[in-house]
Order: C-alpha cells, then sequence, then structure tokens
C-alpha cells in the first residue's frame, strides 16, 4: 500500500516528513530508505536528518536551500525503496538478566504468571528492530517485544535508572545508554555494551534500522565485558544480514 | 601552567560554546551551541576572531576571571551585565586589553539572561565530537561536559593583543521587539481551532523553569484536540511542545532529541534568542507568520548580522589606556594603520 508523504512544517530550518501513521516495521523501512536516499545525495542546506517511527526530520540552511527546494528533493526519491534497506546490521547484545542488574525481572514474571527464566527466554529469544535512537545519546527504541509479555509502565517513573538498563515498556524494549536516566520502564537486565561512549572510536553502535538480539550473560561474563568496555571494546558484535 | 583564564568565581551558569554539534541528533544528540548567536558572534568580532571561535555563554551572573597569561584580549557582548576589571568598572562591547593577574567580574544581568564572553584566538578546548559545545544533558563538550567551577583553567591559544581594540556602540547593537513569530506546525492539528487561538491570542510569561533544555511557559492552558500523545518525532530548536498541562514549552539548544507531546508551533529562527534571552515573570506573545514571511525572516536576519558585524569599529584613541598604547608601540606601525575607518560616526545602517 503506498502512502502519499506528509509534509509538516518544523519551523523556517525544518521540514518534517511523515511516512505512515502508525508504528509499524514497513514504515520505519521506508523511513530508513529516504534518509539513506537523501543522505547519498550529500544535498548542500541539508545540516541533518533524524529518522524516527514514521517520520523524517529533515533541517537545512534556509539561506542555501528552500523549503520548496527540499520537498522537491524528497519528491524525486518518492517512493522510498524499503526493499534497498533490507541488508541490515544484527547486534548481538549481552545481557545480566535479574537480580540487581533487572529488579523488574520478578515483578514482570508474576504479572504475566511466567517465570522469572521464561521471561527471559522470550525476551532473548525475539529478534528486534530499532526503530530510532532518540532521548537520549544512544537509546535504542526496539520494536519486536513479544506479545506474551507486553506490560504497561509503571505509574510513577524512577527518578534515576541504572546506567545501560535493559528495559521494556508497554509492547516496546529498549537499550539503554551508559547514563543514568528517569523512566517508568521496568528493568530486567543490565548490559555491559555502552551505546554511546563519546571516547570510542565508533562513538554510537546502534543506527535505525539495526536488528537486535540478546544473549543472556552469567554476572562473571558481565564483569569481564565491563572491563573491556570501559578499556573501549564495543563488546556487542555486529553481522550483516540479508533478509 | 600555560597560558590560561582562571575562574576565580563561575556565574550563575558559563558553559563553554562554539556554534554547535551537527549531525548526531540521529544518535540522540541535539547540536547545543550558543543560546543567542549574534550576541556570540559580536563577541567574537569584537576580539578579532572567526565568528565560530569557542567562547564562555554567561547565565544571569558572569563570574570573575583571571588573567594568567603576559597579555589577554577579552570582551563581552549580550545580556547587559555590569563588568569591572580590577574594580574599575568597563564596558561591554568592547575589547579589552587585560595584563597578567588582571581579574575581569561580569555582575549580574540588569536586562536578558545571557552574555557571552571571548578572548582573542580563542580556547585550547579539545573538541569532542567534532564540536567545542557543551551539551550539559549529555555530559559532553566544553571543559568535560560541565558547566565552569571556581578554580577551573580555560587554556588560552594564541593570547596577546594585536591592533587597537574593537568596538560595538550603543546606536549599532541591534534591537529585536514586537510578538515572537512562529510557523505552526508540525502538530498544529492535534489542537482544537479554539486551543490554536488561546495560543495565538494570550500573554505567556517565562517560568522559572528555563534552562538551555527549554523555557517552560505559564498562561491559559491550549486545548488538545484528542490526547496530548503523538507517536514521538524528531525535535528542533525553537519547537514549541504542548504536554498535557496545555501550557507551553520552547525547546532550545540543548533540547532531548525527539519527543512524544504534540508542537503546536517553531519560533523562527530570527527570534529564538528572545526566548533564551528573556527573564523570568517577562511576557512573551506569540504571532503566526507564512512560510514565506519566515523564510525572509531568515535571509533578514542574516543581514542584520552582516551589517552589525560590519559596524564593530577600532575605539577612539581617546579612550585608550597607556597600556594599551604602551603594547601597541611595542608592536609597532599597527596604530597608523589602524586609522578610523571613513564611515565612522554614521548611523543610518543601525539595524532594527
Amino acid at each position: 500500500m503506498s502512502y502519499e508523504p506528509k509534509f509538516l512544517s518544523a519551523g523556517d530550518r525544518g521540514l518534517t516528513v511523515e511516512l505512515g501513521d502508525s508504528v509499524n516495521e514497513a514504515t520505519n523501512a521506508k523511513v530508513v530508505a529516504l534518509d539513506n536516499a537523501l543522505s547519498a545525495q550529500a544535498i548542500p542546506g541539508v545540516v541533518e536528518m533524524v529518522p524516527t517511527y514514521r517520520s523524517l526530520l529533515i533541517m537545512f540552511d534556509p539561506l542555501l536551500i528552500s523549503k520548496e527546494a527540499l520537498r522537491q528533493r524528497v519528491l524525486s526519491c518518492w517512493p522510498p525503496d524499503a526493499a534497498a534497506a533490507s541488508r541490515y546490521r544484527r547486534w548481538t547484545i549481552p545481557v545480566l538478566y535479574g537480580g540487581e542488574a533487572g529488579e523488574d525481572l520478578e515483578y514482570v514474571a508474576s504479572v504475566h504468571g511466567l517465570s522469572a527464566d521464561e521471561v527471559v527466554r522470550l525476551h532473548a529469544g525475539a529478534e528486534y528492530r530499532v526503530y530510532m535512537i532518540g532521548f537520549a545519546p544512544g537509546f535504542a527504541y526496539l520494536g519486536g517485544l513479544p506479545e506474551r509479555i507486553h506490560t504497561s509502565r509503571r505509574l510513577e517513573p524512577r527518578m534515576r535508572t541504572p546506567a545501560s538498563s535493559i528495559s521494556i515498556g508497554g509492547e516496546q524494549a529498549a537499550v539503554w545508554p551508559p547514563i543514568e536516566i528517569p523512566s517508568g520502564w521496568h528493568l530486567l537486565g543490565r548490559t555491559p555494551v555502552k551505546t554511546y561512549d563519546p571516547l570510542r572510536r565508533e562513538p554510537f553502535l546502534l543506527a535505525a534500522g539495526d536488528r537486535v538480539v540478546f544473549a543472556p550473560i552469567s554476572a562473571q561474563e558481565f564483569t569481564t565485558l565491563s572491563a573491556a568496555a570501559d578499556g573501549g571494546d564495543p563488546v556487542a558484535t555486529a553481522e550483516m544480514v540479508d533478509a | 601552567m600555560l597560558d590560561h583564564l582562571t575562574v576565580v568565581e563561575p556565574g550563575m551558569q558559563s558553559t563553554v560554546q562554539d556554534l554547535g554539534r551537527f549531525g548526531l541528533q540521529r544518535y540522540g544528540i541535539s547540536a547545543a551551541g550558543p543560546i543567542d548567536p549574534l550576541s556570540m558572534r559580536i563577541a567574537n568580532a569584537l576580539v578579532g576572531n572567526a565568528l565560530d571561535e569557542a567562547v564562555v555563554e554567561l547565565t544571569l551572573s558572569g563570574g570573575s576571571y583571571r588573567v594568567e597569561a603576559e597579555h589577554c584580549r577579552l570582551a563581552v557582548a549580550g545580556a547587559d551585565m555590569p563588568l569591572t576589571i580590577d574594580g574599575a568598572r568597563a564596558e561591554s562591547y568592547r575589547a579589552h586589553d587585560l595584563p597578567r593577574g588582571s581579574v575581569v567580574s561580569i555582575g549580574f544581568a540588569r536586562k536578558s539572561m545571557r552574555a557571552y564572553l571571548a578572548v582573542a584566538g580563542g580556547f585550547t578546548i579539545e573538541p569532542v565530537l567534532g564540536s567545542r559545545s557543551t551539551h550539559l544533558r549529555s555530559h559532553l563538550g566544553g571543559l568535560d561536559g560541565r558547566a565552569l567551577k571556581a578554580g577551573d583553567a580555560l587554556p588560552l591559544r594564541r593570547p596577546g593583543i594585536a591592533g587597537r581594540p574593537l568596538t560595538l556602540r550603543e546606536q549599532n547593537r541591534p534591537v529585536f521587539t514586537g510578538p515572537v513569530r512562529v510557523l505552526l506546525g508540525p502538530q498544529d492539528e492535534a489542537f482544537t481551532p479554539a486551543g490554536i487561538e488561546t495560543f495565538l491570542s494570550s500573554v505567556y510569561t517565562v517560568t522559572s523553569k528555563t534552562d538551555r533544555m527549554g523555557c517552560q511557559l505559564d498562561g491559559p492552558p491550549i486545548e488538545h484536540r484528542n490526547g496530548f500523545n503523538i507517536i514521538s518525532d524528531g525535535i528542533v530548536n525553537g519547537s514549541i511542545q504542548v504536554p498535557g498541562s496545555g501550557t507551553p514549552i520552547v525547546l532550545l539548544a540543548d533540547r532531548q532529541s525527539t519527543g512524544g507531546y504534540p508542537k503546536i508551533a517553531t519560533v523562527v529562527s530570527a527570534d529564538l534568542a528572545r526566548i533564551g534571552q528573556a527573564r523570568i515573570g517577562e511576557p512573551i506573545r506569540f504571532e503566526a507568520v507564512s512560510e514565506e514571511e519566515a523564510a525572509r525572516s531568515a535571509v533578514a536576519w542574516n543581514e542584520v548580522l552582516e551589517r552589525t558585524i560590519a559596524m564593530i569599529e577600532p575605539v577612539g584613541l581617546a579612550e585608550l589606556s597607556t597600556e594599551t598604547l604602551m603594547s601597541l608601540n611595542l608592536i609597532g606601525g599597527v596604530v597608523s594603520a589602524q586609522a578610523p575607518s571613513s564611515d565612522e560616526g554614521s548611523s543610518t545602517e543601525a539595524p532594527t
């Protein structure tokens, strides 16, 4: 089903292109494809772009390109070829589940009448799509959480949550950056992976359109990998996958 | 220790800022950069720097700084903060040549919120992810990603003075008045016509919740059409989001990169500094403009910038301190090469 681009004004330096009206993989794939297509053109005057669930924000310098010219550039690569983005990166993210690392694991299990192990099996048994990075540096919003463990957010958000938490909220999942942030999501575990490290050669690991799988690890492995991560090792691996 | 400025007292919130860090909002980091980019550029021009050189952004009160170098040329522009050099009153919008041990103190702003301290040659601060700008929310850039504190050293790259110091006379400084211009969208459809009317016809006031991330306003609540959750999307500098409370928040340089509250409008970039410069309790009115008017306002802003920079001129010889004259003579030949420009005294091109 085709969807005409909906152009929304984001000020004299911003143009938002909406590619769909709901959160789904196909729409997000088009967002990523449009982002790729426009990035490849390196359009003079485009300052940066922000891909999100179902839209692409284009920030531009109005002294270098007009909003109308920018609209025409978007239309010239319409419809975005989502199939072109079918080659993707799949990250394996190690996770220490439960205990102090994931203090809501037992709660989530009890809400769904499951054991903690079953929640871990479900969470670590799925492949997730990175819909977008937002809110905080390297904060990855993931789609693909098994319905069996969809869990309403906490009534009261925590003012601080541990850095690098692995969490779920509603039908979404997330990988936290190594920053303590306020959140109402449920904490299932922690990863030694720093999705964001400004001093590392690759400061950011995850990007919109990537896939993520989780691999349970022991407390001892967590300690070893954390030390490696502190030394600049990404400790997450990525493979290229053809859909 | 290398040549530097010592932070004797940091002021309320002082951060190192260049024009910002672009290209990383897709990874969750907004650009940061100066809240008032025009004043920031003026400060740089006054000390002969490239306009994008890193400066210190001062908030409400500026703090005090001691020169730990043979000479340092320095200027402050922006909010009207009283300036003293070794206890003697000194002018803003003018470069000052300071010998080793001088202390410049920048007091509480009489008007507006933010001023910019620039030094000739700039600061030797390593860029992080492509910029020297401090992003407080991400603990990134500037000095360890934080505001300045007492005892910090701001290393000077090329301390020294050359040529007559420059000034921007008061009648040549741009003044912006009238309603703050906005473009409706991207989610104006999330509000009822009455809600839009409330937004455009009411007077909002700046609350104490105003910082580099955003400016929370108080005033009549704006009516949403159907709840206040949207599918999260990207946020620009100047986005006005309206959460469930119905009172608007203008998001600024250190804003969150994405968000799930509907955004009723965006402040045009030419008027953005007025939000960030507004004091607690100050009234703000919004006026919707067309896409064409918004595009023209960006061009006009740039013309004001260029005109203002062009009106920066050497201070009159009579105003020069003996100290400066002596240093100029040491450099040799510079005084005659820097004769007053022919249009000195003319102010017919004063920007509005």
